[in-house]
């Protein structure tokens, strides 16, 4: 029997690490956007002590490795008394985490928003919240396209990290696979082909949102 | 925390500081080398470049660790832990450099170029006295920006028992049961490392925009 036939047999191991992996990306990154939406709309308006600890903490979530983070969350919470599994650290610690990315890249698109719409909208009455939703929010999200699909890249390798807090997920699959059969170079080969088809279908869903963006007139040069 | 727990950490905060550094170091270079190959266009090579960027942007850092560090003694030859979690990083973001040096050159004037042929320059002096200087000023910020990238994707060579800035933490609460203290000053020994990066960024761009205008 060669290598490749018991990767074969032990495909449902992968398939399940691979399902772990692409649910908890899902979840995680589905949070994330929302932080980074709602962070966006709390830094709204005139600065305050308020949105500058807000900017003060992306800041510096943006300069902590992602495992970091979620060893606060799996081996930091339990002494203050809060004991999360490691699947819902992981996923807690890359919605926070990319949240915060996410808020930072809309921030920069928030800089160069153009003046005018907004005094457009607050002339025909609309409250901050509508505006938000209705106005600033949909072109900042298709102006950022590029970013955010290079950020979706980036959470997607660090659900990796999470093997190393013990969440059973696809390196974790190959890694107990070439452990127990020692083929190590076929079981990794199998994992990173995973990741990397599921960065390059990330890749071709980004460039089809240019196109809904570009018939839509979201994209202005 | 006491004082070996200390000592522990700054050994800890070393190992991270010398295999990251040799990694941006080699894939610094590398990745010019890799830019310069993938301009000639030569046919087979270029499309394996292409893939091998597009397969090392693709895979996580820990994947990559684990895969040379186990399969290095089935191929034949052992690695130490450190080497191999040095080449998993180098791999890495030599396949970044490599974009980025690209860019510099698609990006570089066309009239400084046209003007050095004018003058009887041959394309190897044209490159190392007027195309280098410039483009090391200009690819200056997305290099750093990318060695804070790998620095913030180092702990992954922790999975294979290199002995860094995170590992260390476990190490600690292993002895003392309190993991909070040594996370939150690795935290903060990383945030030190990585805010010192992105302020030399910050220094970069403005040289960088000084020699746009």
């Amino acid at each position: 029997m060669s290598n490749w036939d018991i990767l074969w047999q032990a495909r449902d191991e992968f398939w399940t690490g691979f399902l772990n992996t692409m649910q908890i990306f899902g979840l995680s990154i589905t949070a994330a956007f929302v932080i980074g939406c709602f962070m966006l709309y709390l830094l709204e308006g005139r600065p305050s002590v308020g949105k500058l600890s807000l900017r003060v903490f992306i800041d510096g979530m943006r300069m902590l490795p992602f495992l970091m983070l979620a060893y606060l969350l799996y081996y930091g919470l339990p002494t203050l008394g809060v004991r999360l599994d490691a699947w819902w650290a992981g996923v807690g610690a890359l919605a926070v985490y990319h949240g915060c990315y996410f808020a930072e890249i809309f921030r920069g698109s928030r800089l160069v928003f153009p003046q005018g719409q907004i005094e457009a909208a607050q002339a025909h009455g609309f409250t901050r919240a509508r505006m938000f939703v209705r106005l600033i929010l949909p072109q900042i999200v298709m102006q950022t396209r590029p970013l955010i699909g290079n950020q979706l890249i980036y959470a997607l390798k660090d659900t990796a990290f999470l093997v190393i807090i013990t969440v059973r997920e696809l390196t974790a699959a190959a890694n107990s696979l070439s452990g127990t059969y020692f083929i190590p170079t076929e079981a990794f080969l199998v994992v990173i082909g995973f990741y990397w088809a599921v960065s390059i279908a990330m890749e071709i869903i980004i460039k089809q949102c240019g196109r809904f963006g570009a018939r839509r007139g979201l994209d202005h040069a | 925390m006491n004082a070996s727990a200390w000592q522990m950490l700054f050994d800890g905060a070393w190992t991270t500081l010398w295999i990251s550094a040799v990694s941006i170091a080699i894939g610094v270079v590398a990745g010019l080398i890799i830019a310069l190959i993938r301009l000639a266009r030569i046919p087979v090579i270029d499309q394996i470049l292409v893939l091998y960027i597009s397969l090392a942007r693709a895979t996580p850092l820990v994947t990559l660790a684990l895969f040379i560090f186990l399969s290095a003694p089935t191929l034949g030859f052992g690695l130490d832990r450190s080497v191999a979690g040095i080449l998993a990083l180098t791999i890495n973001t030599t396949a970044f450099n490599a974009e980025i040096w690209r860019s510099g050159f698609r990006n570089f004037s066309r009239d400084q170029r046209e003007a050095a042929m004018a003058t009887g320059m041959t394309p190897w002096i044209t490159f190392r006295r007027i195309m280098l200087p410039q483009m090391i000023i200009t690819s200056l910020p997305g290099l750093i920006n990318e060695m804070s990238f790998l620095i913030k994707g180092s702990p992954a060579i922790a999975v294979i028992g290199v002995v860094d800035l995170t590992r260390v933490t476990n190490r600690i609460s292993a002895v003392t049961y309190e993991p909070l203290p040594p996370i939150l000053v690795a935290c903060a020994l990383y945030m030190v490392i990585i805010g010192a990066l992105v302020w030399l960024q910050r220094l970069a761009e403005r040289r960088a925009n000084r020699l746009a205008t």
